[in-house]
């Protein structure tokens, strides 16, 4: 199966189980599910090609020039982690199932899930780095749905806006890094960027990159000081738990690390930052998880742990660490998501996770005490189980670090935090499990069915398997993913038992020692913690979190604070300040383009834009008469268009002046007449002063540019040689619309055709809303509404209309006129049928709604454009040929003409939709 | 020539500012149509002022103009339509609604607005 089908059926089983869920629990399940098992099936399938050192690679080009394509690649890691999540992901459908309460939306968990579940495959099988930032950020966003689920809970809310903060803020940092690193390696295709070491390393961007690039991770990964989002994120339902903070979204900075360590690790700037930022989380997470009381948080906090011990191995930067690294993932993943499932079955039975009200769960409880005991030891380093093999790996290397020069602190903090652990375990497991329950409450707990226990089940078993048999279970899948992390051929030799000269194994001891004396002393050490004062991250958090919200909103209400006119002369004055700027910062000299001379009569038309323009300005308070007078610029500007070469221009600025103005018109019948006079001298000059500013200012740049050459030649000189030939029409202007830039064409008939449905949706909005003022009657002395000789001649007139609109339509790719001109011709002859005889006479007569005239605009242009295709060439692409049409004679034929219909008729069905809603208006007033 | 038509843009531009800064709706909508005609005029000028010179393909035009300047246009003022009429409607409808056509709040916003 092809790696990108492979990334996508989680996200189709997003969708399929979405659908399913109408049909139960079982049936969402079951469809999520068979898209995840399909997934992991089909990767399992690859594992032989990979395991033999095969790097499976597909690529599809979606972006070349930016180097972004579709490239995914399946090597050792890749397939270890896709492993975990698709495995692991189907062990949490099967417990999500029976966990979740029945008035839970199960619907929305599965299709969450499964979102993220594809987001974190796409991240371990990207071979793009553009596109693992894509899948990064989907799973910062689905883990946001996922720890937010249930919304009915405050904590549950703000957990998830915390975790978005942080993983989200970090992935800004990670966008900018992976840019970085892009950037130095001039590809974003990853396999080139980790054949790339040495340029890398030596780039100056190197450390920026780096550093950016860790934060994203670390914030990821809950690595110090970016862990506390984690334990927050406890609040999610505990099968949200389980998957995103043992196998997933966690895993996903240290993926990151393990991807880039080829390239990134080795360096002393990189051991500094990663070992030591580990190395602290490791000991100072488990320090804090052995204070913790709920059974989640004290998870939570040994998973920071767990991070810290990965993140330091990856840090050392020695193919031995890297491949103690990935083997602690896997082993942390089985240990750690079969112990967040028995906290959420205590949960589920004891009706709590506070470890202070357990106890004695032993007893009644006795298969999920295995499960827990088994994956407790693990977590604890115990031998014979999985956790032990990899920590035992972890001190080994630690044993052998020097930090700064020093021997012996390294190995020092790493024994603590796994005496820490030890301790931690242990009261997890004593506390919750032995003694007698210390809750008094009525409830009953017992295990519950094999739905909750199959899963942890499953996972214990694995722990203790891989722990007896490392060799045959393990060793193999780590081997591959530690190559692909390395570019070495190791041999792991995971083994029990390393010797008496081992100093894991004095390291080892000490931590039991040690985590035995924790636990015997826990009370005392407790009331010590607690007299501790220590910051709490939340609270950091929360202040500056509401201090940037307060500076955010104090901004927003300043520049916008609800005065339009205040906003509109921000906007201005910025623009006008920054353009003096520009102008007083470079040279100046005049434009040296030949002037052309002025006749008389434009100069006079000229005169009377002029004096228009101003009058409407003076005397805007009579609403009428300003109206008139900006229909008299329209006018003269069409006039313009028409002398200046533009003839096209001039045919559509005298057709929309005609239906704007008639909008207007009506609806100066809804609003007052008068403009009351209610400004202060002193504003009216500052507004003055602001608009003459901006005038002189265009006046000034539009003749400099008047006066001047392009300063590139500009690109039409392939319109115009190309119109006929290419396209088969004389007119450039309208080839460039319907043919050469067609498909801005589209995007802005599609424009015009939502502004029309907007519109239609405001009236109906306004129909049904109370209205504090009724517009005045129709004054009965003002005359015949429709008057007899109008009615009459507009009849005349609407044929005529359509005939010219038609005419101008099949002209058009030749001659001035074309689709937009066509259309608001039929316009206008049909608003005059409306102002004539009025809406009853003429909605009566008309077939068609607007909005499906707009429809089938949109539909024949999109049809023009998909044609293309199925002739095997880019959308759009124009087509066209001569035919002998008897008695017509020769007539060409474009597929254009057909796109210019779709302008057509959108163009006229967004015009009369338009006016057709105020005429409405005008209906419901009445 | 051309400077004709720059002073003409600089009229429209200050008329069309002056109006947009008016406290009630229909002088800004008028103000912004003003604005746009002053902005399809300069865009328009980008191709230069080139009087006779259509871009109609001919065997016997001495030149042509820049035709896409003028195609951007053309789509320009069509769709400044749409933009005036929803304009338009939204005008009406808050003075219908509200009974008054100012564009300035006279409260000040609550967060149960923006939300």
């Amino acid at each position: 199966m092809s790696l990108a089908l492979i990334a996508a059926l989680p996200f189709i089983g997003a969708l399929v189980a979405a659908l399913a869920s109408r049909f139960g629990r079982t049936a969402a399940t079951l469809a999520a599910s068979a898209c995840t098992a399909t997934a992991l099936a089909a990767i399992l399938a690859y594992l032989p090609q990979v395991l033999a050192g095969t790097v499976v690679t597909t690529r599809f080009d979606w972006l070349p020039q930016l180097g972004l394509n579709a490239e995914f690649r399946l090597d050792g890691l890749g397939v270890l982690f896709a492993i975990l999540i698709l495995g692991i992901g189907l062990l949490i459908q099967l417990y999500a199932r029976f966990y979740l309460d029945s008035s839970d939306p199960y619907g929305r968990f599965i299709t969450f899930l499964m979102l993220f579940q594809g987001a974190m495959l796409g991240i371990v099988i990207s071979d793009n780095i553009l596109l693992l930032l894509v899948f990064w950020e989907m799973t910062s966003l689905s883990s946001f749905l996922l720890i937010g689920y249930w919304n009915h809970l405050a904590a549950g809310r703000q957990g998830a806006r915390m975790a978005l903060a942080i993983t989200g803020g970090g992935g800004l940092a990670m966008i900018a890094g992976m840019l970085l690193l892009g950037q130095i390696a001039g590809s974003y295709t990853l396999s080139d960027i980790l054949s790339q070491r040495e340029v890398i390393q030596a780039s100056p961007l190197y450390l920026p990159a780096l550093l950016l690039i860790l934060t994203g991770a670390f914030a990821k990964s809950a690595q110090f000081p970016f862990h506390f989002w984690l334990p927050h994120a406890m609040a999610a339902p505990t099968p949200v738990s389980a998957y995103l903070h043992s196998a997933t979204m966690v895993k996903a900075g240290l993926f990151l690390m393990a991807r880039l360590w080829p390239v990134l690790s080795g360096t002393e700037a990189w051991f500094l930052i990663v070992a030591t930022t580990g190395l602290l989380t490791m000991a100072f997470a488990a320090k804090v998880a052995l204070f913790k009381d709920d059974l989640k948080a004290i998870l939570a906090y040994s998973t920071v742990s767990h991070l810290g011990l990965i993140t330091f191995l990856f840090g050392l930067g020695t193919e031995a660490a890297a491949l103690a690294a990935v083997f602690h993932i896997l082993c942390h993943a089985t240990f750690k998501a079969a112990l967040f499932m028995v906290a959420g079955i205590v949960d589920h039975e004891a009706h709590t996770r506070d470890i202070r009200l357990l106890g004695g769960l032993r007893r009644v409880m006795p298969v999920t005490f295995v499960l827990a005991t088994i994956a407790t030891l693990s977590m604890a380093g115990v031998p014979l189980l999985n956790g032990f093999l990899s920590k035992e790996m972890m001190l080994e290397e630690a044993a052998h670090t020097a930090w700064l020069g020093n021997s012996w602190i390294v190995p020092a903090m790493a024994t603590l935090a796994a005496m820490l652990s030890v301790g931690y375990a242990l009261r997890f497991l004593v506390q919750g499990f032995l003694g007698t329950s210390r809750n008094d409450d009525s409830y009953s707990p017992h295990d519950p069915s094999w739905g909750l226990l199959a899963s942890p089940a499953l996972l214990a078993v694995l722990v203790v398997a891989i722990g007896l048999m490392p060799m045959t279970l393990a060793a193999w899948l780590v081997d591959s993913a530690s190559a692909a992390v390395t570019g070495a051929t190791p041999k792991a030799y995971i083994k029990l038992w390393h010797g008496l000269e081992s100093p894991a194994l004095y390291m080892s001891l000490l931590a039991f020692g040690g985590g035995f004396i924790l636990l015997g002393s826990y009370d005392r050490l407790r009331a010590l913690w607690e007299a501790t004062p220590r910051p709490e991250a939340k609270a950091l958090f929360d202040t500056s979190l509401n201090g940037l919200t307060r500076a955010a909103r104090a901004l927003t209400e300043r520049m916008h604070d609800g005065d339009l006119a205040r906003s509109f002369a921000l906007a201005i004055v910025t623009m006008l300040v920054l353009a003096a700027y520009a102008f007083g910062s470079g040279s100046h000299v005049a434009g040296s383009r030949a002037l052309t001379p002025v006749p008389l009569d434009v100069g006079a038309a000229w005169l009377v834009l002029a004096l228009a323009s101003l009058a409407a300005t003076v005397m805007h308070h009579r609403r009428l008469l300003s109206l008139l007078l900006v229909g008299i610029i329209g006018l003269i500007l069409s006039a313009g268009f028409a002398y200046l070469a533009a003839p096209d221009l001039a045919l559509t600025q005298i057709t929309v002046e005609v239906v704007t103005v008639v909008l207007m018109l009506l609806a100066l019948n809804f609003l007052p007449a008068t403009t009351p006079r209610e400004t202060t001298a002193l504003r009216k000059l500052r507004d003055g002063a602001v608009a003459v500013a901006a005038g002189l200012g265009t006046t000034l740049l539009a003749f400099a540019l008047l006066t001047r050459e392009a300063a590139f030649a500009p690109i039409s000189a392939f319109h115009l040689a190309q119109s006929k030939p290419g396209a088969g029409g004389t007119n450039a202007v309208n080839t460039i619309i319907v043919d050469f830039r067609g498909f801005d064409t589209y995007g802005e008939i599609i424009v015009l055709g939502i502004a029309a449905i907007l519109i239609f949706a405001l009236v109906e909005g306004l129909l049904v809303t109370k209205w504090r003022i009724i517009p005045p009657a129709t004054d009965p002395d003002a005359g015949d509404a429709h008057p007899v000789m109008l009615r009459v001649a507009t009849r005349f007139i609407l044929p005529i209309a359509m005939m010219v609109g038609t005419y101008l339509f099949l002209r058009g790719h030749n001659q001035p006129g074309g689709g937009f001109v066509a259309g608001l011709v039929f316009a206008i002859g049909l608003v005059m049928q409306y102002m004539a005889s009025g809406i009853e006479w003429t909605s009566a007569r008309r077939r068609y709604p607007y909005q499906t005239v707009i429809g089938a605009g949109v539909l024949i242009a999109s049809a023009t454009g998909i044609g293309s295709w199925i002739a095997g060439r880019p959308f759009l692409t124009s087509n066209y040929g001569y035919f002998h049409i008897p008695l017509v004679g020769e007539v060409e034929l474009a597929t254009a003409a057909l796109f210019d219909l779709g302008v057509f008729l959108c163009v006229l069905g967004a015009v009369m939709l338009a006016l057709d809603a105020i005429a409405r208006l005008a209906k419901g007033a009445n | 020539m051309e400077l004709l038509v720059a002073i003409a843009i600089g009229t429209l531009t200050s008329s069309g500012v002056y109006l947009m800064l008016r406290q009630r709706s229909f002088p800004v909508i008028l103000g912004l149509s003003l604005l746009s005609y002053a902005v399809n005029l300069f865009i328009f000028a980008a191709g230069r002022l080139a009087p006779d010179l259509p871009p109609i393909i001919s065997k016997t035009a001495l030149g042509y103009t820049d035709p896409l300047p003028q195609a951007l246009v053309l789509t320009a003022i069509v769709i400044s339509f749409g933009m005036t009429a929803v304009l338009v409607i939204m005008a009406i409808g808050a003075y219908l609604t509200s009974g008054a056509d100012d564009v300035a709040l006279t409260q000040a916003p609550t967060d149960e607005g923006q939300a």
